[in-house]
């Protein structure tokens, strides 16, 4: 104990007041202890970092929602501006659906709800959580915006404005989740943060696209087909690259329930794609079902990916044993 | 507009995070140098924590085999002592284990105990800092990172981002909570209630540069009486938080403890995140308008 003050000029007053002791003369320093004396390990299993407080419904679910309704932004103003009505209309529509239930699971998540608009106090280009609750600050609204005008027919040249506003946010709503959760601790997010950008924008254009190919005819579904094959074949190309970059951590993608997830994601996926390039053109049921297997492959593997950065939080060998790698190729 | 600190940190490594962060006239950066070379296990700390900051009780669950009862930090465990048994003696102390009465326990090569008060790190770069969307995490005039109760609307942000495992919350109150280096009594001239109560300056609170100073000498001393695996942890301004406000001398790899070995500020690699990010909304833009042009009719 010591009795020291702390003032604006420094520390004042009396220092420990003892030299501890090193037992150096007890035994004659006789046992010279090798640091390989003591296993390398964790403590007790206990996680390192702390896990995500998140709940999975909301927060992995706004991933897959709001996804979904940056793509379905886009592909809305895309079919406005190319003359195809009905596809924008339903777009349009989804995309407002989406976001507000974004907003619903986001405010939900929150340990104190009521004090969702503290998140306006500031703006942090360090938070991408800040940064996005801007762009959706903007980007709801337009969303709002359009589809009432859409609905009601009132003021339809703002409305279109508003709808191509959205559908030009659209890719900054469906990218910036990458960055949040990639701005994190958590091994399984943090390693893939080069990857995940781009795995979360084909994730996106698939479940919008997919929408698409559900909810519009097949006079105008064209869009969407060669969408859900970009956005289907741009998802499985980035999930390969961030698997490889994720080392030993790559287990949480491929084991226990991410790994289920991820996998089934991953057929979805690709027969979505093949049904939405080789039969979504003729028929309408096959259209349906392509759009369908696209939006639960990128529920899926939102949830998988989700799931896998919670697997990788709590075990603590996976925040150790890269940096014990990283450590040890710097020691040479 | 209000800007994080941290990569500004980051460019000007080394310098004072207070004046960093705007405060014109700082006092000097104040720290912790937890010394666990001389912790008894007490728990003092623990206790004297939670008495001054008021910090509820949240469970008393044993850990494994250990004399730990309060397992980790968080929400509500602002200090954490660990209890680690291993076979192995400290340095050359001799126990009644190598004298042979405990020989099926400890067998012939002794037998330690390593107990080390956890706390917040106060880190130079601090991820929690860094990442809150409200601003309600901020830098302190000392140096140090608090959370300002009457703004976290405990979006759950911080908890993952730090490196470390120290920011929780508190699930019955919805708020995170952590930490403050006991803000209140630095402010008016007290120091920390767990270093005011730690029976063996095992917790010693200071200038950090002092403390520096004092640690690197301690773990001379300990190497020259034959503890060579005493090191010093979260001291080194070029670490991968830019260096801890509260650092330790640890006696074994920092995961025994429960302590990353190399942490670093996921913030340091935001910018490729945001650059990333731009690209990929670009692909998208570029990849949605190409299904357009074109497109059968």
């Amino acid at each position: 104990m010591s009795d020291e003050a702390v003032t604006r000029e420094g520390q004042e007053g009396a220092r420990p007041g003892r030299e501890a002791r090193t037992w150096s003369g007890v035994n004659g320093g006789r046992r010279r202890p090798e640091p390989t004396d003591h296993t390398r390990g964790s403590y007790y299993g206990n996680s390192i970092i702390n896990p995500p407080v998140w709940e999975e419904r909301d927060i992995a679910g706004y991933l897959f929602a709001g996804g979904l309704a940056g793509a379905s932004s886009l592909l809305a103003a895309g079919a406005d501006l190319t003359g195809r009505p009905r596809l924008a209309r339903r777009a349009k529509l989804c995309a407002t659906t989406a976001i507000g239930a974004s907003l619903a699971a986001l405010i939900n998540d929150l340990g104190r709800p009521a004090r969702f608009l503290n998140m306006l106090r500031v703006f942090k280009p360090t938070s991408p959580m800040s940064v996005g609750v801007w762009i959706l600050f903007v980007y709801a609204p337009l969303n709002v915006a359009g589809s009432a005008s859409e609905l009601t027919g009132i003021v339809p040249r703002l409305g279109r404005a508003a709808g191509v506003g959205a559908g030009l946010l659209g890719p900054a709503v469906s990218s910036y989740t990458a960055a949040l959760i990639a701005d994190t601790a958590v091994p399984a997010w943090h390693e893939g943060h080069r990857e995940m950008p781009f795995l979360f924008v084909g994730s996106a254009a698939s479940a919008g696209a997919g929408f698409g190919l559900l909810a519009a005819p097949l006079a105008e579904n064209a869009p969407a087909r060669r969408m859900a094959l970009l956005g289907a074949a741009g998802e499985l190309v980035a999930e390969q690259l961030l698997e490889r970059r994720l080392g030993m951590v790559v287990e949480t993608m491929r084991e226990g329930t991410a790994g289920r997830r991820l996998k089934v994601a991953k057929a979805l996926t690709v027969a979505g794609a093949l049904g939405a390039g080789a039969l979504a053109r003729r028929s309408r049921v096959a259209a349906a079902l392509s759009g369908g297997a696209l939006l639960a492959a990128s529920a899926l593997t939102r949830f998988g990916i989700f799931a896998a950065g919670m697997a990788s939080a709590r075990d603590p060998k996976y925040t150790v044993e890269p940096q014990r790698a990283r450590l040890d190729q710097h020691s040479g | 507009m209000t800007m994080g600190d941290g990569p500004l940190n980051i460019m000007l490594r080394g310098g004072d995070p207070a004046t960093e962060a705007g405060y014109a006239d700082a006092p000097p950066r104040m720290g912790f140098f937890t010394d666990t070379s001389v912790c008894i296990g007490c728990k003092a700390c623990e206790v004297a924590c939670k008495e001054w900051n008021g910090v509820p009780e949240d469970g008393l669950d044993w850990t494994g085999w250990s004399h730990d009862n309060s397992q980790g930090l968080g929400a509500d465990t602002w200090r954490h002592v660990a209890f680690i048994e291993q076979r192995a003696p400290v340095g050359g102390h001799v126990t009644n284990f190598q004298r042979g009465t405990a020989d099926q326990v400890g067998g012939q090569d002794g037998f330690r105990w390593l107990m080390s008060s956890d706390v917040c790190k106060h880190c130079t770069d601090a991820a929690c800092l860094d990442v809150c969307p409200t601003g309600a995490i901020f830098r302190t005039e000392f140096g140090t990172v608090v959370v300002q109760a009457d703004i976290c609307n405990g979006c759950g942000y911080c908890v993952p981002a730090c490196p470390y495992g120290v920011l929780d919350k508190r699930e019955d109150d919805g708020r995170i909570f952590k930490c403050t280096l006991c803000y209140d009594r630095l402010e008016v001239g007290q120091e920390p209630a767990c270093a005011k109560a730690c029976p063996t300056d095992s917790i010693q609170f200071g200038e950090l540069e002092e403390l520096r100073a004092r640690a690197g000498h301690r773990v001379e001393q300990l190497h020259e009486a034959g503890v060579i695996e005493a090191r010093l942890y979260g001291h080194d301004p070029e670490d991968g938080v830019g260096g801890d406000g509260a650092f330790f001398l640890l006696l074994d790899e920092p995961e025994v403890y429960g302590l990353p070995p190399d942490p670093v500020v996921t913030t340091r690699d935001l910018p490729t995140m945001w650059k990333r990010v731009g690209v990929a909304a670009g692909v998208m833009l570029a990849a949605t308008a190409a299904s357009f042009v074109g497109a059968a009719r």
